[in-house]
């Protein structure tokens, strides 16, 4: 019986219905990939900011002596992974 | 610390979820009336279900809020009716595709889920105009909290009352969930499932990449109080709908450094 | 305005300080609620009497409304479902007007903030505005009920009249205690009288669904039927749990 049904399921019928469930699961996909493109775009302000506050710590490094330098790796490390 | 588990998270997720999408396409039954079209179910009725689950805990963190004063908890609050929203807005668009597809219209009143989630979603929708409107960050938690405790009460409320004003002309398919057979309750089951840890990572994910961004403006107003900066020079805050995460380990900030 | 603040503290104490000096020392209130409430409620009324704000408004929009659904509509008369639906949305759309006024006055003249001052239970306010507001409902009913009758309504109100009191005191407890509730959200915001309707009418739709149904069969075409108690007890439902929503969630609005 089992082998029957399944003789039935496994490509995607072409009528009608076969459409309507593929928009469904598109949403859903579709939704996720939107996020993670939101998240993609904050992720690499992110880094940029990070960037810029390193070099900007490493000038000062670089004027005012050994001290600050490892400040500037110290903040490396902190951030979450 | 956001980020602990999220690896963990978001690797059971992919695997719950790949296991539902196989059981779904490949091993349960078709059904007997809608055929091929009633596997929309799996995917919508979920995402109904995580969504509500959603709006509540939005509400039950807000109460934390309220309870506590701990500004991580209207974050978690504003995260997890932000994330709610959008798996309603998901809910609505895939119940309007079954509608269609059943019954030949982009809309039906007599579907109860579908109306009940109208509501709700008009409701949460002002939820972010709302926080937008109110400039003192505090008060804006703290009304936003009120709003999410109102709001979470009336979700299963509002869904008793347009269930009972609902004509029951339409056999109730989109949310039938009663005596199914146990391959479509099993592959259902794993479908929730998938969804609840989706939600929750997308969750975590979201407080994770908000707390990092708090962090780093910590440390940019550390580094320019430092070099004798006056003025911030990170872009003027302005009005945020977004609860800002007052940086809890960090010093103390000097009332005017506080970008604003 | 604010000098009827202070009402709510020197009326009392003459009377009450032989009853208070005992259990003074217990931290008791200075002013018993019910007594705040009253002296609250007192001046909401005095207010609106004097000033004339809200309910004049509210009335002349329900029966200018009734006006433009005569002819958006197209109809000299309707009844049963659909005049039920006419009546209650033209009801909660005057109800929404008066809630945008609800809190205004506090807001911009500092009335909040001499409430704050007044070692007085904060939730006192919540009751004073819930009834100030309820007031304003019934003589808006007053008014918009018999033009309805008047103007669209086909059957007469006649012996269904009872019952529809019934239905419209039950609905109005439900837009008195949301209606409360949201203004006091939504005065302290940029947009107030955007945010207000916009927050008020999705928690409202449960009390329109019960009311419309329970009216529809006193409003029906020849012999009219009694509201079914399902309705009746699903508003009463409603109106319980928000109202104790709002009892519960309402001094944390206050708290600056």
């Amino acid at each position: 019986m089992t082998t029957a049904l399944l003789a039935e399921l496994p490509a995607l019928p072409l009528h009608e219905a076969g459409k309507y469930v593929a928009a469904a699961y598109v949403v859903l996909f579709a939704m996720v990939l939107v996020y993670v493109a939101i998240m993609a775009i904050r992720q690499s302000k992110l880094e940029r900011d990070l960037a810029e506050l390193l070099a900007r710590e490493q000038r000062l490094a670089k004027g005012a002596g050994a001290a600050p330098a490892t400040d500037a790796s110290s903040e490396r490390e902190s951030t979450p992974a | 610390m956001y980020g602990k588990g999220l690896r963990a998270l978001s690797i059971s997720t992919v695997v719950v979820m790949a296991v539902a999408l196989g059981l779904v396409f490949f091993w349960v039954p078709l059904e007997a009336d809608q055929g091929f079209l009633q596997k929309i179910f799996y995917v919508h009725v979920p995402l109904a279900i995580v969504s509500l689950c959603g709006f509540v805990a939005g509400g039950i963190f807000a109460i934390q809020h309220l309870r506590t004063r701990d500004q991580k908890w209207d974050y978690r609050s504003y995260v997890a009716i932000h994330m709610s929203l959008i798996f309603g807005l998901a809910t609505l668009i895939t119940g309007s595709i079954w509608a269609k597809g059943s019954w030949g219209h982009w809309w039906e009143w007599s579907e109860p889920t579908l109306v009940s989630f109208l509501i709700v979603f008009l409701l949460y929708a002002t939820y972010q105009p709302l926080r937008f409107a109110i400039e003192d960050p505090e008060r804006q938690s703290r009304y936003a909290s009120v709003f999410a405790i109102t709001a979470g009460a009336f979700v299963p409320l509002n869904f008793i009352a347009v269930r009972s004003s609902t004509a029951f002309v339409h056999p109730r398919v989109l949310g039938a969930t009663s005596n199914l057979p146990w391959q479509m309750s099993l592959t259902f089951l794993v479908s929730l499932l998938g969804m609840a840890l989706l939600f929750t990572t997308l969750c975590k994910y979201e407080l994770t990449v908000k707390h990092t961004r708090a962090q780093l403006r910590a440390l940019k107003r550390l580094a320019e109080r430092r070099e004798g900066k006056a003025t911030a020079s990170l872009p003027a805050r302005g009005r945020s709908a977004a609860p800002s995460l007052h940086a809890t380990a960090m010093t103390a900030h000097a009332p005017e450094v506080r970008g604003r | 305005m604010s000098a009827a603040i202070p009402d709510a503290r020197p009326a009392p104490p003459a009377e009450e300080r032989p009853a208070v000096a005992a259990p003074a020392a217990a931290g008791r209130r200075t002013t018993p609620t019910w007594r705040v409430v009253r002296a609250l409620l007192r001046k909401e009324l005095l207010v609106e009497l004097r000033t004339l704000e809200s309910v004049p408004g509210m009335s002349l929009f329900a029966v200018t409304t009734f006006v433009v659904f005569h002819f958006a509509l197209q109809r000299n008369s309707v009844d049963g479902d659909l005049a039920a639906g006419i009546l209650w949305v033209t009801l909660l759309f005057a109800a929404i007007l008066g809630i945008n006024r609800l809190f205004v006055a506090d807001a911009d003249q500092g009335g909040f903030d001499g409430f704050a001052l007044a070692p007085v239970d904060r939730s006192a306010m919540l009751v004073a505005k819930l009834l100030a507001l309820l007031a304003y409902l019934v003589v808006l009913e007053l008014i918009a009920v018999p033009a309805f009758g008047l103007l669209l309504l086909g059957p007469p109100l006649g012996h269904a009249l009872p019952d529809l009191l019934g239905v419209l005191a039950l609905g109005d407890l439900g837009v008195a205690a949301i209606g409360t509730l949201i203004a006091a959200i939504a005065v302290r915001t940029r947009a107030r009288d955007l945010l207000g309707p916009l927050l008020a009418l999705p928690l409202l739709v449960p009390v329109a669904i019960g009311a419309a149904r329970a009216s529809s069969p006193l409003l029906a075409l020849g012999h009219a039927g009694a509201p079914a108690a399902r309705w009746l007890l699903m508003l009463g439902l409603y109106d319980l749990v928000f109202g104790l929503i709002a009892y519960a969630l309402f001094d944390f609005l206050l708290e600056d």
